[in-house]
């Protein structure tokens, strides 16, 4: 598109992704600063700290709580990601490549559980997990992740395998090499962008949850950081943590924006890739 | 080609076996659990007192208040945050497609929010709502709990809402901007198309299936809302939405027959939306004839 480049334009654009930024950081600012807050200045109503600590992070570090729910949020997502993208790229692969019975239906299904509503299985996988020693453990988190995130994941890797030059895998296949073969020297290194967007999002998506991780887990063996931030309780019963929440915020949120920054065309490719195709 | 026909059903079926399996065990397995489960008195603190009731559970679901102002309540919020989010996320997307010198920087900020923890982003909002700890009473200045009257608490979780999932709506957005063509809009403005009408009558039609998308899956999902409420208000205030209704009566009451009831009455209203989306807009023939590429 071409436009005359009057400088009022160009002021006007300026301004407006100034008020985006704002609309991003300003949040972001806020509880960093009220992490950074002495206890005594947490209920000043300033958005400015007066004095910086670093108290409420040493506290949150000194409980066994915090720590373990990182643990337990870094190995549930990262297992989960790895199994879901895993099953999503063979059936992914299936769905663009071969031409078999069924095919649409597959798909179908698979839409219609993206589409599901998480509280509709709370209740049976609660019940279920108790009696088969699943409750509070690791696995007992992973297996809805990974099933939950398997249309998403999917749906974006066949946008992406669409993609791929095939005919390669033929050349391949003639010069001799297996199916697996041909899939993981020639296919994968091409298919690697795609898979790795999907990585993030289903990543994303485990390490967010918070309904199943408060629903099916109960101690720091298996709760992760948001339902450990929702039960925190602070060493004192009566007063509110609000100090050690925002440090805990500030610890589990600054990881994620830097991934989200440093990944951001991965991230925009695997959210746009299946919703818009002409 | 009957050989390689049948070879690639087997090979086709194996390779979606493991996606296949693991939904069907995760998801219909345990809605179908539900389902039965629905048509019994089955209260975990009294496990004894099981027994076959019909559809009682329903009944008493479809009869309280609590079920109506709870789906009224979800209703609320998934009106007023998906409507913002789509006029919010036009003017970021549009902003995105214009933008030239800012462009990666309105795209690198609007992601963050898109990568923080709901349960983050609600501490967020909450803390600076809140009149002890907060900023936003000193600024506005008003002397108002937000979260401890109705309406306002609803202002806190629908900006919440907003702030988190804009972004997401923005980039779908931003994907359906690009397919417009330039020499569409270069050719309406010499003609003297102002700059709203190439908006509506040019950008608005060429880009519908992608709003249309964009929009079902922002109401499914904003229809789900449960983090959000949780953190801020605990459905207390008369907030409460259907997932927070199901999760009491479910996790916090153990009532299992009754909480799997409001399970399938929420996967049925789940169901409509998409049916809504789906015929009004006339997306499943996109959807589906996208599939066959």
């Amino acid at each position: 598109m071409t436009r005359s480049k009057t400088s009022l334009d160009r002021l006007c654009w300026a301004a407006g992704s100034m008020l985006a930024v704002c609309y991003a950081l300003i949040p972001i600012l806020w509880i960093v600063s009220l992490s950074l807050k002495p206890a005594a200045d947490l209920g000043d109503n300033r958005f400015w700290p007066q004095r910086i600590t670093f108290e409420h992070y040493r506290a949150i570090f000194a409980d066994a709580q915090f720590p373990a729910a990182l643990w337990n949020s870094l190995g549930i997502a990262l297992v989960s990601t790895l199994l879901a993208i895993l099953i999503a790229v063979f059936a992914a692969y299936a769905v663009v490549r071969l031409k078999f019975t069924g095919r649409g239906l597959f798909i179908a299904f698979a839409l219609s559980v993206a589409m599901f509503p998480p509280i509709s299985i709370v209740g049976p996988l609660f019940n279920t997990w108790r009696v088969a020693g699943l409750y509070d453990t690791w696995l007992g988190l992973i297996l809805p992740y990974i099933t939950l995130t398997l249309p998403m994941a999917i749906w974006t890797l066949a946008a992406f395998f669409r993609e791929v030059p095939w005919d390669l895998e033929k050349a391949a296949r003639v010069d001799g090499a297996t199916f697996f073969q041909a899939f993981r020297l020639v296919i994968f290194p091409l298919a690697a962008p795609g898979i790795f967007s999907a990585a993030i999002l289903v990543f994303i998506f485990a390490w967010n949850d918070f309904l199943f991780a408060i629903s099916l887990t109960s101690t720091n063996q298996a709760r992760t950081v948001p339902a450990a931030i929702a039960f925190f309780t602070g060493s004192s019963r009566f007063a509110q943590p609000t100090g050690s929440l925002a440090a805990a915020a500030v610890v589990v949120t600054v990881p994620l924006i830097l991934l989200v920054l440093l990944f951001q065309r991965r991230i925009v490719a695997g959210l746009t890739a299946g919703a818009v195709k002409g | 080609m009957q050989p390689g026909r049948q070879t690639d059903n087997r090979l086709g079926w194996l390779l979606c076996a493991p996606a296949l399996i693991a939904m069907v065990t995760v998801t219909v397995y345990p809605i179908v659990y539900a389902l039965w489960v629905s048509l019994f008195r089955y209260d975990l603190r009294f496990p004894e007192n099981r027994a076959f009731v019909g559809i009682d559970n329903y009944l008493s679901v479809l009869s309280s208040a609590v079920w109506w102002q709870a789906v009224l309540n979800t209703v609320i919020i998934t009106v007023c945050s998906v409507s913002a989010e789509l006029l919010l996320g036009m003017g970021f997307a549009l902003l995105m497609h214009r933008a030239i010198a800012g462009r990666k920087l309105v795209r690198a900020a609007i992601l963050i929010p898109y990568g923080i923890i709901t349960v983050v982003a609600a501490l967020i909002w909450k803390f600076a709502f809140l009149p002890t700890t907060g900023f936003i009473n000193s600024l506005v200045g008003v002397n108002l709990a937000w979260l401890s009257h109705r309406w306002s608490a609803f202002v806190v979780i629908i900006a919440t809402e907003i702030w988190k999932t804009t972004p997401f709506m923005a980039l779908l957005l931003l994907a359906g901007l690009t397919l417009v063509p330039g020499d569409l809009l270069r050719a309406a403005r010499v003609d003297g198309a102002s700059a709203w009408q190439r908006f509506t009558m040019i950008i608005l039609p060429i880009m519908k299936p992608t709003i249309a998308v964009a929009l079902l899956f922002r109401s499914l999902d904003a229809f789900r809302i449960f983090d959000t409420v949780f953190i801020q208000t605990r459905g207390a205030e008369n907030t409460e939405t259907v997932s927070i209704f199901g999760y009491h009566v479910l996790i916090s009451r153990l009532n299992m027959g009754l909480g799997s009831a409001i399970s399938i009455l929420i996967f049925f209203c789940v169901l409509l939306i998409a049916a809504a989306y789906l015929h009004g807009f006339g997306i499943a023939d996109a959807l589906t004839g996208k599939e066959e590429v």
